[in-house]
């Protein structure tokens, strides 16, 4: 079913209609996923915020379309992440092929007792709406305006201003902070001449999306070398509403313009598909690069998203980075504007967020590697590991088709701490808490407000500016966040990432850990 | 009894293989097959088992086998 496109209506902003407005604690440019999400992220914490966006429709074509398990729950906290999911084609499984074998096999969600799924697969343009309504359940605090464009940037020591295009003339809108979601090629960061450094590899990848009924299984499909696609790769992924995602690798020398056309896109797809009819519904064709910005905070403009950092597609970590940058940066502007914290822990946004980048950058730059192997070594090596994964288990796991979006775990830094080792690794302070069944729930729909000490089989202390959460643990709980001990002290960030630990705590300790995760 | 371990064995298998193409970067065809058999007989060496070393080159031809 192919999606019709609603156009969001177009009014004119109040300085044009005569009514002047002060500066605003928040001006994000971009209604795309990251913009959206920030601003819902925002208005539950409060914040009013007003939204530029230069379109009036959600995203054309379905573009990003993995959403990872953290990406997810992060939704489910703006109140749209059970929707998602319902409408969502969830899977976990990805199998890769090479030639007319099966080399691999993942399962990407092997324990159970998490509200998440793996992975689901839905269009960038529902993930977009569904966000756009959320947006409107705020209308005190969310001010959405579409077809305003951003021509210019102003930047001074605590506010800054973006001078604003629409269909009714320009005009002027001051913020305290600028959050730039422009996406990949952000005028924000061309305006201001900022550097976006990285790695281009020279390859082109044909993207298509046909409509086709079809039985396949909701398994992430990847085929190395694939006898219908001479020698180069090929992955297919199935979407909601009978809509099915068509990867081709087509080689650096490929024309887009030519490769786009209908009447060579079919036979292609016809390879894979068999005779099952099928229409084209979206097809594009694309370059992977890995690039970042050297800062994401420039004094009081902030870049959050494909406009800080962009990967190549193959492992998920481009709109799941993007919603994790949200994540981070929402309570920390939240704190800054209600005078909680100063500026510098929007330095610890730049901090965080670049590790994640950096992470998802190497993760994606070392799959591009394996499916684009340069002549000389590099094939020589893939080629190896092609070969052995036929016959031996250690291979196996060495074909790197894409590995898949993981949310990082925060560095060391006077933000995080202190550690009791004896704990879990996998809540660890830094790292995004594991979700576990709670009586009722879920343990992450119970770390929504602020910051949270939670007691494991204790009494949570009494600190100012933190909620308090008893919970006795059961098997999952225990697994993920107490191993052998009998007993432990958590605090946790607002955004569900784990500040400080302890097997005992008091009130003291647990407060100068919270200090100290706001930056105080 | 096999000697040769099968399973995976290395920790970041994907870091590894990423400095193994640093290790090549470059190099001349010729020089990066040098390399290779250089690497071959250092592992070979620390490896320092004859049955294990006998399994690993037969699981090599072997999978070279399927053309």
């Amino acid at each position: 079913m192919r999606y019709a496109y609603e156009e969001f209506p177009y009014e004119t902003p109040p300085p044009l209609r005569g009514a002047a407005e002060g500066r605003k604690p928040a001006v994000i440019v971009g209604a795309g996923p990251v913009g959206l999400a920030l601003a819902i992220d925002l208005a539950t914490r409060g914040v009013p915020t007003v939204v530029l966006d230069d379109n009036n429709v959600v995203s054309v074509g379905s573009r990003a379309i993995c959403w990872a398990k953290r990406t997810l729950e992060i939704f489910d906290r703006l109140g749209v992440g059970e929707r998602m999911v319902a409408k969502g084609v969830t899977w976990k499984i990805g199998r890769t092929r090479h030639r007319d074998r099966e080399v691999f096999q993942f399962d990407l969600l092997p324990e159970d007792g998490h509200k998440a799924p793996a992975f689901i697969n839905l269009q960038q343009y529902h993930v977009e709406q569904y966000l756009v309504e959320r947006c409107r359940d705020f209308p005190a605090l969310i001010d959405l305006r579409f077809r305003n464009r951003v021509t210019a940037v102003e930047r001074f020591g605590a506010h800054a201003a973006a001078t604003v295009e629409t269909p009714d003339g320009a005009y002027r809108i001051e913020a305290d902070w600028l959050l730039a979601c422009d996406g990949a090629g952000s005028p924000i960061r061309r305006m201001m001449g900022l550097d976006f450094a990285g790695e281009l590899f020279e390859e082109r990848f044909l993207i298509a999306d046909i409509e086709m009924k079809a039985d396949f299984p909701p398994e992430r499909w990847f085929w190395f070398e694939p006898p219908f696609h001479n020698g180069q790769s090929a992955l297919l992924h199935k979407q909601p509403d009978d809509i099915w995602r068509i990867d081709l690798q087509l080689g650096w020398d490929a024309d887009p313009d030519v490769e786009k056309r209908p009447e060579n896109v079919i036979p292609r797809i016809r390879k894979i598909v068999g005779d099952r009819p099928f229409e084209i519904d979206w097809v594009s064709v694309y370059t992977f690069q890995c690039r970042r910005l050297e800062r994401f905070v420039h004094g009081r403009v902030v870049f959050v998203g494909d406009s800080a950092h962009i990967v190549s597609p193959f492992g998920a970590r481009g709109g799941n980075g993007g919603i994790q940058d949200v994540d981070n940066l929402g309570w920390k502007l939240a704190a800054v504007l209600a005078g909680e914290a100063g500026p510098a822990l929007i330095e610890s946004y730049d901090a965080e967020r670049r590790h994640g980048a950096d992470e998802n950058i190497l993760n994606s730059a070392r799959a591009t590697k394996f499916m684009t192997p340069a002549e000389g070594a590099e094939r020589r090596y893939r080629d190896a590991v092609l070969a052995l994964a036929g016959h031996a288990p250690f291979a196996r796991r060495m074909v790197n088709s894409g590995r898949l979006s993981l949310p990082c775990a925060y560095p060391p830094s006077p933000f995080i701490g202190p550690d009791d080792p004896a704990l879990p690794v996998a809540s660890a302070p830094g790292r995004p808490c594991p979700d576990a069944p709670v009586e009722g729930g879920w343990l992450l729909e119970r770390l929504r407000n602020g910051f949270t000490v939670l007691g494991l089989g204790a009494e949570p202390p009494e600190v100012p500016g933190a909620a308090r959460l008893r919970l006795e643990p059961g098997p999952h709980l225990r697994a993920r966040y107490l191993g052998e001990a009998p007993s432990a002290i958590y605090l946790i960030r607002p955004d569900q990432h784990v500040a400080a630990r302890w097997r005992e705590a008091g009130a003291e300790a647990v407060a100068a850990a919270l200090r100290a995760a706001k930056g105080a | 009894m096999a000697k040769l371990i099968r399973e995976p064995n290395l920790p970041d298998q994907d870091g590894f293989y990423a400095e193994l193409l640093v290790a090549h970067r470059g190099l001349s065809e010729a020089e990066s097959h040098a390399l290779d058999a250089r690497l071959v007989l250092i592992l070979a060496n620390h490896v320092g088992d004859r049955e294990a070393l006998r399994e690993a080159l037969a699981l090599a031809r072997e999978a070279g086998a399927d053309g």
